[in-house]
């Protein structure tokens, strides 16, 4: 492992746990925001440096592209007022007790981690990902498994998020609105057709 | 041993392993001078094509309005340094209780993706030199579509952090009205280039390039795709007729309202600079890239310094006619209204975008189960012929069948053969008259849009 990948490595893991860190203690929501932002680009630095391209590509794509902005667009219209009038209303020692388990956690996890004996299904392959990457592109070596020996995994996974979605819209409605029959909603909508017809 | 993805990104990794006596002297290879020049090449090139696209936009207008346009400061060339000049003698200023760390970073935050894409766009052949082939792309990264689309999707950042931080409501509301728009293209834009890397059945743009130089290329052969494409890029730019976000004739400003001096200006480099990208991304994907047509041996091994020239000149000659479509247009359409744009966006792009996927992807199964060949057969390239023609009739379908004069002309709609009757009379009455009303353009253009129903 050359120095020049340690070095860049350990540059994205620490801005990746600093800001981690800074993104659970700022009171500012939009702040927050944006310190998870760094850490998801940080995230995905590590990820290339894996050699897991797609995944790196994806991570930015998918949580600082899509969700993010979403997230953003939440905060700033809900409009939760100054950051400095914000109080945390739970005592000290939630606070305590929560980091103590999580510290305990993590605790186990660093000692025991090193020890583990990966079961058969999640050995690295002989060839190194760089080699699959060179012969197959990026996406291949993720694709083909995803959609052969993990297929049904996937389409379950793809119904969930269609439930969600559903829910979602079914949540989100005004109460009493029906779903698609109202003409009030339609011309909300199509105003664009229908509002500048003329003689009709 | 580990090895590492950085290595397409710095090429350094080449000469992965440090020879023993030398220390740092590996650091400093050949591969690593190559980008840093390739680098610094871009980057000027990027910049000063920026200044002059500010004059080369006045200039157009003025043509295309029969003015003379910027002609004072050497008769007008020097028109991109003064206003520079201009902008940074002006006053900075600095709302009362803006963010302030956001409201200095957004600016930046706006343009800093936009010039992040060059990395991996090829531009040229490869150059052989005495030290290797330099491959002319800065970065020849295997997930080079990929890394595209995801900066172009954190453009967004600068443009709803700019609106927020600013401490101004209509601020805020133009930075949710642009930032609306931008997402929502973002997905037509990403949903109607999957066809091309199922064409190309890799994410890097050098095979998407090589799959065009041996077929047809992706705007014959994947037409609707190209033309999806194209709209949303133009959204995805914010210029007309897509401006919504700035719209300075019927809205106040946006987000850049709070804005002065030369950070107002960022916003508007920043605007260029994703111009000039989309541009290169358009000729990438839909026109062959770098490659010249119908001329295979400047297209291929082996390199030559001049096939390195040609094709960097087809190159930028491609790249400059969308630079001049963009300003084209402009200049000759008028803007939409927002919930057309949305409308657009959402109900007629999305679906066909997301339509034509489902049908590209079986047409290209049945095309190789049918066992027809990639490469041309005898100079044909009945591959992509085969997709022209089922493009020319999904087409076909789609302006014929399902739009019939609704889409392409949002504004106007269906009319009974009873009201086009009337509407007939009307202008014949009038021109019989003899005053050439202004209402009569206007109808004879609904007129012709709505027959059909």
């Amino acid at each position: 492992m050359s120095l020049f990948y340690q070095f860049v490595f350990y540059v994205f893991g620490l801005v990746a746990v600093v800001s981690a860190c800074i993104f659970v203690t700022r009171k500012s929501p939009v702040a927050a925001a944006l310190w998870l932002v760094n850490v998801m680009f940080s995230l995905s630095a590590l990820y290339i440096l894996l050699d897991a391209q797609f995944i790196g590509a994806i991570q930015v794509l998918v949580y600082a592209g899509a969700i993010m902005v979403v997230f953003l667009f939440v905060i700033m219209l809900l409009n939760l007022g100054q950051p400095g009038q914000l109080v945390d209303t739970r005592g000290v020692l939630p606070w305590l007790g929560s980091g103590g388990v999580a510290i305990v956690v993590l605790a186990a996890v660093l000692v025991r981690l090193p020890r583990i004996e990966a079961v058969d299904a999640l050995q690295l392959p002989p060839e190194t990902l760089e080699v699959a990457t060179r012969a197959a592109g990026a996406v291949a070596p993720v694709a083909t498994p995803l959609f052969t020996t993990y297929l049904l995994a996937f389409e379950v996974t793809s119904v969930l998020l269609l439930v969600a979605v559903v829910g979602a819209v079914v949540l989100g409605r005004r109460r009493g609105e029906m779903m698609g029959g109202g003409g009030h909603g339609r011309g909300e909508l199509v105003g664009a057709d229908e509002v500048l017809v003329h003689g009709r | 041993m580990m090895t590492h993805g950085l290595a397409p990104l710095l090429q350094v990794a080449r000469s992965q392993v440090p020879p023993p006596d030398v220390g740092f002297a590996w650091f400093i290879s050949v591969p690593l001078i190559y980008t840093i020049i390739k680098i610094l090449v871009v980057f000027t090139v990027y910049m000063v094509s920026a200044a002059l696209l500010t004059l080369a936009e006045r200039k157009i207008s003025a043509w295309i309005q029969d003015r003379l346009g910027p002609n004072r400061v050497i008769k007008g060339w020097g028109q991109p340094l003064a206003d520079g000049v201009k902008n940074f003698m002006k006053e900075e200023t600095l709302p009362a209780a803006v963010n302030k760390p956001l409201f200095l970073m957004a600016p930046a935050l706006a343009f800093i993706p936009a010039l992040s894409l060059w990395a991996v766009l090829p531009f040229a052949a490869p150059l052989p030199l005495k030290w290797g082939l330099m491959p002319m792309v800065v970065a020849d990264l295997p997930i080079g579509y990929l890394y595209i689309l995801s900066l172009a999707s954190l453009g967004v950042y600068g443009i709803v952090l700019a609106g927020w931080s600013s401490n101004n409501k209509y601020a805020l509301l133009g930075g949710l009205r642009s930032s609306a728009q931008m997402v929502s293209y973002e997905i037509a834009m990403g949903m109607s280039t999957i066809p091309v890397l199922l064409l190309a059945g890799d994410v890097s743009l050098g095979t998407i390039i090589q799959e065009q130089e041996r077929g047809l290329w992706n705007v014959l052969s994947l037409s609707i795709a190209a033309g999806i494409f194209i709209v949303a890029a133009f959204a995805e730019t914010n210029r007309l007729p897509f401006d919504l976000p700035e719209a300075e004739s019927e809205l106040i400003a946006g987000y850049h309202t709070e804005y002065s001096a030369m950070k107002f200006s960022f916003f508007f480099i920043a605007e260029y600079c994703n111009m000039v990208t989309a541009s290169a991304l358009m000729v990438t994907l839909f026109f062959g890239g770098w490659t010249v047509p119908g001329w295979h041996a400047v297209n291929s091994a082996p390199w030559a310094w001049w096939k390195t020239a040609i094709t960097l000149a087809a190159f930028l000659i491609k790249v400059m006619f969308f630079l001049f479509l963009y300003m084209w247009i402009r200049w000759t359409l008028p803007r939409f209204r927002y919930d057309q744009l949305m409308a657009l966006g959402w109900k007629v792009m999305l679906p066909a975008a997301l339509g034509y996927i489902v049908i590209i992807a079986a047409a290209i199964l049945g095309l190789d189960m049918l066992g027809v060949p990639r490469t041309a057969v005898h100079g044909v390239p009945v591959y992509g012929l085969c997709l022209l023609g089922l493009n020319i009739v999904l087409l076909g379908l789609l302006l014929v069948v399902i739009d019939r004069g609704r889409l392409i002309s949002p504004a106007s709609a269906r009319v009974r053969a009873a009201e086009l009757a009337r509407l007939r009379a009307v202008r014949e009455r009038s021109s019989l008259a003899g005053r050439a009303t202004l209402g009569a353009p206007g109808m004879a253009v609904r007129e012709s849009s709505g027959v059909g129903d």
